[in-house]
């Protein structure tokens, strides 16, 4: 019996040994304290592949998601790697949350599955502070292979998912190995005592996270420095009214 | 002479400061043009040229074409040029500079030479003196003289010379050695298909390309990778690197994903590298680690070359600001490892992140004709439009003149449902503006 009890335990050790090794060591706070706890990190970990999915009216545009992912990259250090297909990405707007046009360096093919292999390549140089890829088609394999560049780099990964027709919008719901998926949401800002347009409000989905539960926030979009943080009138709220329950997958 | 008695001899005369670095160097520039007429060009300062042109003259249709083409060459860009062919190089020298020029018939350098004067022997001006003052004129009756008693008046230069004009001494030319290309070339005995082999070959071409690189402190900014195959027929792959390199490893890794796409056929029998592009690299400290402060800008220009080998030239960029209002043209591609913009785009403006180029048509209902729209159709969907910010008046520059002003007047829209739109109204209503939707912020 002990010699049985001794072979588990040192598998039981091997096992977090392995965890230990794979799993992410730094993380990049949001500064908005539900979802830095809720995340088992306490932020974004880095040195992972994470997703960041758009819905909503003029969800193929992904104009929040790039916002959302912007956000990050600005208050990620070192130059950034932009790989993309499509030439709709609007360099100004990324200024506005504080990334600057000379930290980015972009990468353009002209078929999708093209971007993979880009992506990987920017994952394999550790100078880079990310590395962003807008992908229709992540599938399992290839999702693995980028989980595993970033893990063995430390360069975190953000996968912008696009899609322009219905049947490319049910490739979102495929599983992959990405450490999170994200999805962005814009939601009705604040009434201003006057006319004009406040900040805007998105609604943040964490829709799968290896280590937490699915949940889901409102939070103010980025600020110029790329911040999130909570609207003022449910900031003081208590937990539960904020935190809705799970959009599932 | 003096120049003021130059001056007085030749009232308008135009004197200028000699420069013979500068003659130098432009002898040196029309030696390298001459390479294209042989391989072997030597420099005769200061004002002369040697070109063998021994084997190279059929290429050009005999000596006499060859002769033609060279002076007219040299004519047309303004040099005016004597030119001689001799079997030696002393006898041409002699011919082109005190004879009559043109074609020595092969074995007559002694008749050719004989008549010209003692100067065409190339000798010192005292030599020269000391000929005139005992009577001899011609080289042929310097030569008719007894050797030795002539190489005790004149020294051995003067008879070394001789010999030099009649062929009887061997005179060798140092030709100028061209900037080469860098070649490293494989050849196998047996032909090579298999991609490792091929992986492996062009492992160590680079490494050799790098070697001799670095004997002359350049490095690569283009490579060329040649095979030729067994059925004589060939491939070629092409990378560049952003920044001149000498990094074998790295070069190598440009063509490891593309050499997939070379069909080796029946195999291949030869493997070409060739540095087509250098430039002048020194070596470089490396700063020790911990040392430096301020962390140094991680150096990506590698990861550059890596993208560029997949996705092709111009894939790769940066985009830079450019000072204009207009959204579409506000940023412009530069190469990667371009210096840092140092303007930026005006900040505090709000812009979309996604823009739709070219914008598109909208059909707008508005509760008053200036106002902003309360609902918009877009692609056959109607939004209805909550809050509304603007107009930002957008206007060409106003160096483009009125002919291309282009007036926009941009509204952010939010949605009941929250997402945001940049649109734009072309001209004012009365004008008959149309709306088009042209951008997402969320």
């Amino acid at each position: 019996m002990d010699a049985r009890r001794e072979v588990i335990e040192s598998l039981r050790r091997q096992i977090e040994r392995l965890h230990s090794g794979s799993r992410p060591r730094k993380a990049l706070p949001f500064g908005v304290t539900p979802i830095d706890g809720h995340l088992p990190a306490k932020g974004l970990a880095s040195g992972a592949l994470h997703e960041v999915i758009e819905s909503g009216p003029a969800a193929e545009f992904a104009g929040a998601a790039t916002l959302f992912a912007a956000g990050i990259l600005a208050r990620l250090k070192g130059p950034v790697l932009w790989c993309l297909t499509r030439r709709d990405l609007f360099a100004p707007g990324l200024m506005q949350v504080g990334l600057h046009p000379n930290r980015v360096i972009y990468a353009e093919t002209g078929r999708d599955g093209d971007v993979l292999p880009l992506i990987e390549e920017g994952l394999h140089e550790k100078g880079l502070g990310a590395v962003v890829g807008e992908v229709t088609k992540l599938g399992l394999t290839a999702s693995r292979r980028l989980q595993l560049a970033a893990e063995a780099s430390g360069v975190t990964a953000l996968v912008i998912r696009r899609w322009w027709t219905v049947a490319q919008k049910d490739l979102t719901h495929a599983p992959t190995a990405a450490l999170t998926r994200w999805r962005i949401t814009p939601a009705v800002s604040d009434d201003l005592p006057a006319q004009g347009l406040g900040r805007g409000r998105w609604q943040v989905e964490l829709m799968r996270c290896r280590g937490a539960e699915p949940c889901s926030w409102i939070v103010e979009a980025c600020d110029a420095q790329g911040r999130l943080a909570l609207p003022s009138n449910l900031a003081h709220r208590s937990h539960p009214a904020q935190v809705r329950g799970s959009a599932g997958g | 002479m003096a120049v003021a008695q130059a001056q007085a001899l030749v009232p308008d005369l135009h004197v200028m400061d000699a420069d013979p670095d500068g003659e130098a160097q432009s002898l040196l520039e029309l030696a390298k043009w001459a390479i294209r007429f042989s391989p072997v060009v030597a420099l005769d300062p200061p004002d002369g040229l040697w070109i063998d042109i021994a084997g190279v003259e059929h290429l050009f249709g005999g000596e006499e074409a060859l002769l033609k083409t060279l002076l007219g060459r040299l004519e047309n860009n303004g040099i005016h040029a004597r030119a001689a062919v001799a079997d030696v190089p002393g006898a041409a020298w002699a011919v082109a500079r005190y004879g009559k020029g043109g074609i020595v018939p092969p074995g007559r350098a002694v008749d050719a030479v004989s008549p010209l004067p003692v100067q065409a022997l190339r000798l010192p001006p005292q030599t020269i003196g000391a000929m005139h003052r005992l009577g001899v004129e011609r080289i042929g009756q310097l030569a008719a003289m007894p050797r030795a008693p002539m190489v005790r008046r004149f020294g051995r230069e003067a008879s070394l010379r001789l010999d030099q004009a009649f062929g009887h001494a061997a005179e060798p030319i140092s030709p100028i050695i061209p900037e080469e290309t860098t070649v490293a070339t494989r050849i196998f005995a047996e032909p090579i298909a298999r991609l490792e082999d091929l992986k492996l070959v062009v492992c160590q071409l680079s490494e050799e390309i790098c070697r001799a690189l670095a004997k002359r402190g350049e490095g690569v900014r283009r490579l060329d990778l040649v095979f030729r195959r067994v059925d004589e027929r060939g491939a070629a792959l092409r990378a560049g690197a952003a920044k001149a390199t000498r990094d074998h490893k790295h070069l190598a890794r440009l063509f490891d994903d593309r050499l997939e796409t070379i069909d080796p056929g029946f195999g291949i029998e030869e493997v070409v590298l060739i540095a087509s592009r250098t430039e002048p690299l020194d070596e470089n400290q490396i700063a020790a680690r911990g040392l430096d402060e301020a962390e140094e800008e991680a150096d990506i220009s590698r990861l550059v070359d890596r993208l560029t080998a997949r996705v092709g030239v111009g894939q790769v960029y940066r985009l830079a600001p450019v000072e204009t209002l207009v959204p579409e043209r506000m940023a412009e591609k530069v190469p990667p490892l371009s210096p840092p913009a140092r303007s930026a785009w005006p900040d505090g403006l709000p812009r979309p992140t996604r823009l739709l180029d070219p914008p598109e048509p909208i059909i707008t209902t508005a509760l008053l004709p200036d106002y902003p729209p309360a609902a918009f159709i877009w692609r056959r969907v109607r939004y209805k439009v909550n809050k509304a910010d603007g107009p930002e008046r957008i206007t060409s520059e106003w160096w483009l003149g009125d002919q291309h002003r282009t007036i926009r007047d941009y509204y952010r829209l939010e949605t009941d449902k929250g997402a945001r739109f940049w649109v734009f109204r072309d001209a004012p209503l009365s004008e008959g503006g149309r709306w088009w939707l042209h951008g997402f912020f969320a």
